[in-house]
């Protein structure tokens, strides 16, 4: 069969929302557009431990540790899944770390801003897991099988990620004014990095059309966008707390928010690496996988000696 | 009362502290798998350290007609005050002398608890029951280690040497009784010794002999590293007094 009737028959499954299975022919674009976006997505579980696992040991009550703990854990999970539904693809995990490593592979750059106060453990789970979810429940429904099937799991997490995230903040909106000032000091920071989560503006972004047609996205980025911005402006009037945008207005006749302009020098100067955080999230990834050398050898030695002597009594 | 109120705070206490260190890993770990694995035992802990402190709170609440809570206990306590055991709060090290605090630690609780469960009081009882559970999968995962590193690469065997070395002194303190324990300590030990030396066997390692035991934790008397440790995990309570979470 030539390529063109191989693609041919490829997009006749997309068009008919039959999934794409590991063992199924698939153009290499295709291929290699989802081992990006899926391992993207997983180094972005993984590098975004970081800022909430800061937190950890200074979490306010034995509750909120025991919460926080969890949410860390979930995240280290769904990096596993990911990882896994990538693999499928013939992208073997190490390749996939080491690219993360040496900064080859991106992950969400809403992890290079920093986590200052304890009300950021709110804002994150709120605002952050709030636009990571929008464009996961659009995933659920992607095109390639083990990513959509992994990311109906991760979803059922994430939901409830959100929804502690803003109850965490609805405790400090009716706490003491220091509380309250946290509170809002957080959704100030978060707000506009939280909007940048969802990429350039579609007229600047490079990767979407295909995407689209390949139904690896269903939704572009804007559209996303402004079903954030509609659902948090809705949401932030429970928590008596504002949005830092001046332009944040609803819009009658679009029966959408209006909102102010992103500030793009900053997007793109954090993609690029001069984020507050990058450094040190790359350092510290780097640092756990250098220092855990040693074990991963250890117990691969132990592994390989147990299978020998297995070997060894079964002859 | 107060030699119940006593005893469940030091079990509380260790929990605690055992689960605040362990909790550094998260996110640090070897590989996903292991980070995900200490966190589940971090949780663990974390969890029966609350069921403690939440009887211990409704004790003390009741005796002194006062309104404690878990969190008071946690957080509002000093360093003189915590009577968890000093292998508990000490730096994480590698991941050879984490794994084997936890191995050391978690056989000790096993007997322990399988002791507490046989308790008249029935609160306590049911604790130790349902924690039961946890401990067996502890002494599994953390056994499972000691053995790969001991008998893994060489680099491992001298790092779980080491280890053995570092927390040996501190086993001690298991088995010395305090004058509130409910439970005979001193007898545990026998069995205590048996299980590590099963699993040092198959990990080829040794055990120390005539080591001088390091305690006083018991008692509220502990190493430079626990202010420390109370300093981070009691920083906001302490920055915004009465404040709720």
């Amino acid at each position: 069969m030539s390529i063109h009737e191989l693609e041919k028959i490829f997009q006749n499954k997309i068009d008919k929302e039959i999934k794409i299975e590991p063992k199924d022919w698939m153009p290499e674009a295709y291929r290699k557009t989802n081992i990006r976006q899926i391992s993207q997505h997983a180094h972005s579980e993984i590098v975004g431990m970081l800022p909430e696992g800061n937190w950890i040991s200074r979490a306010p009550s034995l509750k909120r540790k025991a919460i926080l703990i969890a949410k860390v854990q979930d995240e280290a999970g769904h990096g596993l899944y990911l990882y896994s539904a990538a693999e499928t693809l013939g992208s073997s995990r190490e390749q996939m770390i080491d690219d993360l490593h040496s900064g080859k592979a991106k992950y969400s750059s809403i992890f290079n801003y920093p986590t200052l106060t304890w009300a950021d453990m709110g804002a994150v789970g709120w605002l952050v897991d709030g636009a990571a979810i929008l464009n996961q429940v659009m995933l659920c429904r992607t095109s390639y099988g083990p990513y959509a099937r992994a990311m109906v799991r991760i979803c059922k997490e994430e939901s409830f990620h959100q929804r502690q995230g803003f109850e965490s903040l609805l405790v400090l909106s009716k706490g003491t004014k220091e509380q309250r000032d946290m509170c809002q000091d957080a959704i100030n920071r978060w707000w506009w990095p939280s909007l940048m989560m969802f990429g350039p503006k579609d007229s600047e972004s490079t990767n979407s059309d295909q995407s689209i047609k390949w139904k690896i996205k269903r939704k572009t980025n804007d559209e996303l966008r402004q079903q954030f911005v509609d659902m948090i402006a809705e949401q932030v009037k429970l928590l008596g707390m504002t949005l830092p945008d001046p332009h944040l207005k609803w819009n009658e006749s679009r029966k959408h928010y209006d909102f102010g302009e992103i500030n793009w020098d900053e997007f793109w100067n954090v993609v690029k690496g001069n984020g507050p955080c990058n450094k040190q999230r790359l350092e510290a990834r780097v640092k756990a996988h250098e220092e855990g050398t040693w074990v991963r050898e250890a117990a691969l030695a132990y592994a390989v000696k147990k299978q020998s002597r297995t070997k060894a009594k079964v002859a | 009362m107060s030699q119940t109120i006593n005893q469940t705070l030091q079990l509380a206490d260790t929990c605690l502290i055992l689960g605040q260190r362990n909790s550094e890993w998260c996110a640090h770990g070897p590989i996903l798998e292991q980070d995900i694995a200490i966190t589940n035992i971090t949780l663990d802990l974390i969890g029966q350290a609350r069921n403690f402190y939440q009887y211990a709170a409704t004790l003390i609440s009741k005796n002194e007609n006062k309104n404690i809570t878990e969190d008071t206990l946690a957080y509002l306590r000093t360093e003189r005050e915590f009577k968890n055991f000093l292998i508990c709060e000490l730096p994480n090290g590698d991941w050879a002398n984490t794994v084997l605090r936890q191995f050391f630690f978690s056989c000790f609780q096993l007997l322990l608890f399988e002791e507490l469960e046989k308790n008249s009081d029935t609160q306590l009882a049911a604790i130790a029951t349902k924690s039961l559970k946890e401990i067996k999968y502890h002494i599994k995962w953390s056994s499972e280690w000691v053995i790969r590193l001991g008998d893994g690469t060489e680099e491992s065997n001298n790092r779980i040497n080491n280890a053995v070395q570092q927390l040996w002194p501190y086993t001690g303190e298991f088995f010395m009784p305090a004058d509130y324990e409910i439970i005979s300590v001193s007898s545990l030990k026998e069995k205590w010794l048996q299980s590590i030396k099963d699993v040092f066997d198959e990990a080829t390692l040794t055990i120390p002999q005539n080591i001088f035991m390091q305690s006083g934790g018991k008692d509220g008397v502990h190493t430079e590293h626990l202010g420390y440790v109370l300093s981070e995990l009691q920083y906001l309570q302490r920055v915004y007094p009465g404040a709720e979470w």
